[in-house]
């Protein structure tokens, strides 16, 4: 059969002699369309980007531009350092396979392993709700103590605030880290480039599915639990292979879809993605059935995606599988330089697809 | 999931492939109707394994992109009041109105709630006597079964601070209309299987003779889509038109007896407004005249909402498949799915939207038309 | 439209007068209103759709089916020159 993506690359018969320019439609839309914010604006698709390009950005200017992946790198004294904040919102607080408390390390965590970083210092701010109840709030701490011994990492400073009643969510968090980033490591989107082996640590969507499973309106009995987990070791089990990781990003909100759509379109290079052998659990794929989702646009927590040289793949896939948070680890595809910006899936029927950036929050489909 | 997983399975695309190439000596142009079919084959690529030649022409069967602009201004209107709780299914919360849609009106303070089923938002009415609860009933004649039930309860326990704004519509009405369009390119059509599901197949065998078109009942999986084209073109290489029933395990020629029953006490047959394509006469279900106090149109008087359709809009058009979407001259400008005029650029999988995707890959004509294969 | 899929009846209940089953798709488990199918039985596969099972899954028919197809990929690979279908 011939190859059914370079077939769609080839102009076809009756295209108009011009175009429209359309590319790049997702972003820089005007934010008039929503004087007010709504929930897809954090979502993490281009409703997300759109707030950061058009108020964040242009109010905070400097070095905001070129800290828009998980962490920034900042030189201190001769030494690298990793930075990054996440905040913490999620409903129910304890859900199959971890809390707020988890979540809330392990964000950061993962935000600083993605620069090649081991988190070192953590701080973390609580927003309460008048009316929690302080064992409530005793056991989050106490998840989040844990979480952030078994990372390694050191909770050094704090806030707490509470809003009057009806005004929060009970909890929410924000956590910043600080890692040191070892010499000769410059993991960053922007170094993705074509012949690059894109590799997944995992099973995709279980933290999606577990919260979607007990939240009001959608509950469904299934035995999946969050993958809620930190990834510094793992990283490190990975540079120990090679230093030269291009790039890693954790796909967390809007799934592998948005991260990959993120390193596309930073680096300026295509990703093509071969459908099967992205792994999905049966019960991923059957809750995912059933609401009329995407397991590419399902929230991970322990998982990264990883753009790695060729000539390294192979090692960093073995390390991968040695270490016990990337023993599922598969090559999903590779880095190319058709469809710049654009992540195309082969799917297994051989036909292709584009796998776009998604605009908001998921939503259960009927139709 | 068991049922499921096998009509995925690509290992046995290639017989019917193959049994489809065999069969096909010239171009034939099919609609699938529903879009729970466009969406498998977008997702599957199925279209650009078709042999050169067979053309899948989206159909209207989206109730989301297929529900009018005035529907949906009612339903920001109710669910902007105060004390009301509007519920529907996630779908229907992006899809925009007159300058705005359901997200806009929870960020401005709504209470806009996602249920999985109409008997959720029934539940959140019995949880909560002291507001308003709104359930927003669309679909075609698949969910319109489960949302007359919600009705059905709400009278049955006497749940006052319920309500539904229904736009429901139905399918056969549908493919009269496609297929009465003077230019009409549709030579046969894979009907939609859930909704024979419930409906069964009666209506069908009149609108095939009249028109001299096959019509297939198929189902949603990737073989089943496969599956409906083959026996669509067998029959039209052979002349024939006739209604078969490719997805027999979903469907039988009775459909549904109860469901049917419930769905003629609880709905009268009305006409109906689809979205980027005018009034279809006696194309949808209202209230029937004993539910009309849980009608939300009458409860919350938001009967005088008029709201015209862009006129600039030609997806009519397009999902009979005259009009390329790319040939309109609000593509790509006015219209994009950011910022949609009509039903065929609200939805990722109508024709527009997944045209204008595709061509940011360089192949405007990727997702509409067959390619080669070979 | 439409999206539903096969689940199979692990219970049966009367809740509230209205007949109510515990369906299983493939280990994911939801609760689904039996009123337009009251005879499904425990053990038997229904289409669900928004929380309703709508008609139940003939069980003999899908084997049939999916025995074409693959009858069907057989009778072609005799007369040669079969598709390849990529990984």
């Amino acid at each position: 059969m011939a190859d059914t993506l370079s077939g769609l690359q080839a102009p076809a018969v009756g295209a108009p002699a011009v175009a429209p320019d359309l590319r790049g439609w997702t972003c820089p839309l005007p934010l008039r369309d929503h004087p007010r914010v709504v929930m897809g604006h954090g979502g993490g698709g281009a409703m997300s980007a759109e707030l950061v390009e058009h108020i964040f950005l242009p109010a905070f200017g400097g070095r905001t531009a070129a800290a828009l992946g998980d962490s920034a790198a900042l030189s201190v004294g001769g030494a690298r350092l990793a930075f990054s904040t996440d905040s913490f919102v999620v409903r129910p607080l304890f859900f199959p396979g971890g809390s707020i408390g988890d979540l809330a390390v392990n964000g950061t965590v993962n935000d600083l392993a993605m620069s090649g970083a081991r988190a070192a210092y953590l701080s973390c701010g609580f927003i309460l709700e008048e009316g929690v109840e302080t064992a409530l709030l005793g056991r989050v701490a106490q998840a989040l103590g844990e979480a952030a011994r078994a990372a390694g990492a050191e909770v050094v400073t704090g806030d707490t605030k509470v809003v009057e009643s009806g005004h929060g969510d009970g909890v929410y968090i924000n956590t910043s880290g600080i890692g040191l980033i070892p010499p000769g490591v410059d993991i960053r989107p922007q170094r993705a480039e074509p012949g690059d082996v894109v590799i997944v640590s995992g099973e995709i969507g279980l933290h999606g599915v577990a919260i979607m499973s007990v939240r009001e309106g959608l509950e469904f009995g299934v035995e999946v639990r969050s993958d809620c987990a930190a990834l510094g070791g793992l990283v490190e089990a990975m540079l120990a292979v090679t230093l030269d990781l291009h790039v890693l990003r954790d796909p967390t909100r809007g799934g592998l879809a948005a991260s990959l759509n993120e390193i596309a379109s930073a680096a300026g290079v295509g990703v093509l993605i071969q459908e099967r052998a992205v792994p999905v659990p049966e019960q991923v794929a059957n809750a995912c059935a059933i609401l009329g989702l995407d397991p590419m646009y399902v929230a991970n927590e322990g998982k990264l995606v990883a753009f790695v040289p060729r000539e390294h793949a192979e090692a960093v896939l073995a390390a991968m599988r040695a270490h016990p948070l990337g023993a599922r680890a598969a090559v999903i595809g590779e880095c190319v330089p058709d469809h710049p910006g654009m992540v195309v899936a082969r799917t297994a029927f051989g036909g292709t697809r584009v796998v776009d950036l998604p605009l908001g929050e998921q939503l259960p489909r009927i139709c | 999931m068991r049922y499921l997983a096998e009509f995925q399975n690509p290992e046995l695309a290639r017989g019917l492939l193959d049994d489809i190439r065999a069969a096909v000596t010239r171009p034939w142009a099919l609609m699938e109707v529903c879009g729970g079919q466009t969406h498998t084959i977008i997702r599957h690529g199925i279209d650009q394994l078709l042999p050169e030649g067979i053309e899948l022409i989206h159909g209207p069967g989206c109730p989301v992109c297929v529900t009018p602009l005035e529907i949906i201004d009612k339903a920001l209107e109710i669910a902007s009041r105060p004390g009301v709780i509007f519920c529907s299914f996630g779908d229907m919360l992006r899809v925009p109105g007159t300058g705005r849609d359901l997200f806009r009106v929870r960020g401005e303070g709504g209470d806009v709630r996602v249920v999985y089923s109409p008997l959720d938002a029934l539940r959140i009415a019995i949880d909560n006597p002291d507001r308003e609860v709104v359930f927003f009933g669309i679909g075609f004649e698949t969910t319109a079964p489960p949302n007359a039930m919600a009705v059905h309860q709400a009278r049955k326990l006497g749940i006052r601070n319920f309500s539904v704004l229904v736009s429901h519509v139905r399918v056969p009405p549908a493919i009269e209309a496609v297929m009465s369009s003077p230019d009409c390119r549709v030579q046969g059509f894979l009907a939609a299987g859930h909704v024979c599901s419930v409906m069964g197949t009666e209506e069908y065998p009149a609108l095939a003779a009249r028109h001299r078109v096959p019509i297939v009942v198929t189902g949603f999986e990737p073989l089943d889509i496969l599956e409906g084209v083959r026996r669509t073109v067998r029959q039209l290489e052979r002349g024939e038109h006739t209604v078969d029933n490719a997805y027999p395990r979903a469907v039988r020629p009775e459909g549904n007896p109860a469901a049917r029953a419930m769905l003629a006490d609880v709905f009268e047959v009305t006409d109906r407004s689809w979205r980027g394509i005018g009034v279809i006469p006696l194309s949808g279900w209202r209230l029937s005249e004993r539910y009309r106090d849980l009608d939300a149109e009458h409860r919350f008087e938001v009967g005088g909402i008029t709201t015209r359709e862009p006129a600039e809009c030609r997806s009519g058009e397009v999902l009979q498949g005259l009009l390329k979407p790319n040939e309109c001259g609000a593509f790509g400008t006015v219209c994009t799915p950011r910022t949609p005029l009509g039903a065929t650029m609200v939805s990722s999988e109508g024709a527009c939207a997944a045209y204008y995707l595709y061509r940011r890959l360089g192949s405007p004509a990727a997702p509409l038309e067959a390619n080669p294969v070979g | 439209m439409c999206l539903a899929v096969p689940g199979r009846v692990m219970e049966i209940e009367e809740r509230d007068g209205t007949r109510m089953a515990v369906v299983d798709f493939g280990g994911v488990v939801k609760d689904v209103c039996l009123e337009y199918l009251p005879d499904l039985a425990v053990g038997e596969y229904a289409i669900v759709h928004v929380g309703f099972a709508l008609q139940r899954l003939d069980e003999e028919s899908a084997l049939k089916t999916l025995e074409l197809f693959a009858e069907l990929g057989l009778l072609q690979e005799e007369f040669g020159d079969p598709l390849e279908v990529e990984r």
